[in-house]
């Protein structure tokens, strides 16, 4: 459920863009999304307090000083940009075990509720399960709901974006009956099929990688997303797509690998 | 992906989703027998807590079973429980009031309050000059699952009074992410997280990102800090696994904050009770007896 910060009345996110991300390979949908918070200096406006999600606490993962350093985070918050219209849930844990489903009604019903005008979840896919096709050109699809395609399918054309394909159900032995598979993509799928049964605005942004340093495949994929909602703008030209320098990284993502290497090492 | 010698294995991810697992149950609707064997798993690993009439007489008559709350003590793991076992219960003024039973695959509690160092058990226990004092000495593992069942149950026991919470708790110092190697680090060492409410000042340096913390405190402290209660969490870090008179020293600075310096009676007699903790607990982990 979602429990706004402090005393003050609960935020409205009617026709605003409810942003987040999937907890999939490589976690770049979580990257993704905290490179958006830390860029767009988003404040915090809410908890989303769930039974779903691991148990996690830590200081800050966004400060920029001292001041702002010991604020504590949890395992999902809201952030909200009312400027842009923007509200994003990050989510910093994997899903406690057969509590996924669960956690899917909780955020499709808190969408409902909330009157978000469209979701957008960041995902991602194992690259090694590409096929032949899959394996040249971009390693980033889409996919929208039957409800957003009216309002963005025009634009995915424009844009020149590539659709998810679908994969045979059972393959080599009937080709015709056709499924949608994210393989390594967490709840992606069954989110997304929730929506398009619920009839919600949904797209999802996918981006084909591998487990291992995937700060590049964040930046990919955000710079994706900004294509499409011109979250930060490139400075020369407003044209020109943002460049992956003009994200902030934040310094949470200091000492991804661990911590440094004894010397007796060498 | 494909190893050395050609085979393909499917490769751990990060994001800790088991697909063919999650693909499998996804596309297989639930069945009756499905949801009968996922309810008595469910109920095996329900999370009881049993309240003693202690309780009830000690703080008086109240409704709904809730019992005034203004300072909440809670050590988990055994060097935690351990420390105020030695510096805080030693004193005597305090009374076991309720126990928590639960199972799962890595422990088993019971019912009985009077434990063994080496047991696995989550008591309760009521000061007796003030009866909304209330420390848990949690020396089990809650799993993932039930941490939010405890959390629930315990909280929602309490009416809370202008309540502050204190946890104590370890970790391995492998766990601390340094630019240095944590060999070089002056293992044990304490470091703090608190709520936004929590004003107090704290005892130690706060955990600096990127630092996080899981498991119980983790699930305490973000449900304090979501409810708006004056929280904080000591974690020690420490390079030793099982009951060690050092890493339970380490949490000595804590005494002197404000929730627990009214609780510290004798500190005395903490040296040698500590000295026999350890050694019973030595003895009982022996794997000749």
């Amino acid at each position: 459920m979602f429990v706004p910060c402090g005393s003050s009345a609960a935020p409205d996110f009617e026709g605003f863009t409810l942003l987040l991300p999937a907890v999939s390979v490589g976690n770049v949908g979580q990257l993704a999304v905290d490179l958006v918070i830390f860029t767009l200096g988003m404040p915090k406006v809410g908890y989303f307090y769930t039974d779903c999600l691991v148990p996690m606490v830590g200081n800050n993962p966004y400060a920029t000083a001292e001041e702002n350093s010991t604020e504590l985070s949890i395992n999902a918050e809201v952030y909200s940009l009312p400027s842009k219209k923007l509200v994003v849930l990050q989510i910093r844990s994997p899903f406690v075990k057969n509590k996924y489903r669960s956690f899917c009604q909780t955020l499709l019903s808190w969408v409902k509720s909330s009157r978000c005008a469209k979701v957008i979840l960041l995902s991602s896919s194992h690259a090694y399960q590409r096929d032949d096709q899959q394996l040249h050109g971009t390693p980033l699809r889409y996919l929208l709901s039957p409800a957003i395609q009216k309002t963005a399918g025009d634009l995915m054309q424009r844009l020149n974006w590539k659709e998810m394909e679908k994969v045979a159900a059972y393959p080599g032995v009937n080709d015709a009956d056709m499924v949608l598979r994210i393989p390594g993509g967490g709840i992606t799928t069954l989110l997304f099929n929730e929506s398009c049964s619920n009839g919600i605005q949904m797209a999802v942004l996918v981006k084909f990688c591998s487990e291992g340093d995937n700060i590049p495949d964040a930046l990919a994929l955000v710079n994706y997303l900004n294509e499409w909602l011109q979250l930060i703008k490139s400075e020369q030209n407003s044209d020109v797509p943002a460049t992956p320098s003009q994200w902030k990284i934040p310094h949470s993502w200091r000492l991804l690998f661990g911590s440094g290497l004894p010397p007796a090492l060498y | 992906m494909a190893t050395f010698f050609g085979e393909v294995v499917a490769a751990p991810s990060r994001a800790g989703v088991d697909d063919e697992e999650e693909a499998a149950a996804a596309e297989r609707e639930e069945t009756p027998e499905d949801r009968e064997i996922r309810r008595e798993l469910e109920k095996k690993r329900e999370v009881h807590i049993l309240w003693s009439s202690k309780l009830s007489a000690s703080t008086g008559s109240f409704t709904d079973e809730q019992f005034p709350c203004s300072k909440f003590i809670l050590a988990i793991g055994h060097n935690a429980v351990a420390f105020l076992t030695s510096f805080v219960l030693n004193s005597g003024c305090w009374e076991a009031v309720g126990s928590v039973k639960l199972w799962n695959e890595w422990c088993r509690t019971s019912n009985t309050t009077s434990v063994l160092p080496t047991d696995a058990f989550c008591l309760f226990y009521k000061l007796i000059s003030d009866p909304t004092v209330l420390l848990c000495q949690c020396n089990c593992y809650v799993a993932e699952d039930q941490q939010f069942q405890w959390l629930e149950k315990v909280f929602g026991c309490m009416r809370e009074e202008d309540l502050q919470v204190t946890i104590l708790s370890t970790c391995p110092v492998t766990d601390y992410k340094t630019p240095e190697s944590t060999l070089t680090l002056p293992s044990p060492f304490l470091k703090a997280l608190k709520t936004k409410e929590f004003k107090e000042i704290v005892c130690c340096p706060l955990l600096e990102q990127p630092n996080i913390v899981q498991g119980l405190p983790a699930a305490v402290l973000s449900y304090c800090q979501v409810w708006q209660i004056p929280a904080v969490l000591y974690q020690c870090y420490t390079d030793v696994i099982k009951l060690d008179t050092v890493t339970i020293e380490a949490f000595k600075p804590v005494l002197s904050s404000k929730n627990l310096k009214s609780l510290v009676k004798d500190m005395s007699k903490s040296t040698e009770i500590l000295k026999k903790l350890v050694t019973t607990n030595e003895i009982h982990n022996n794997i000749y007896t």
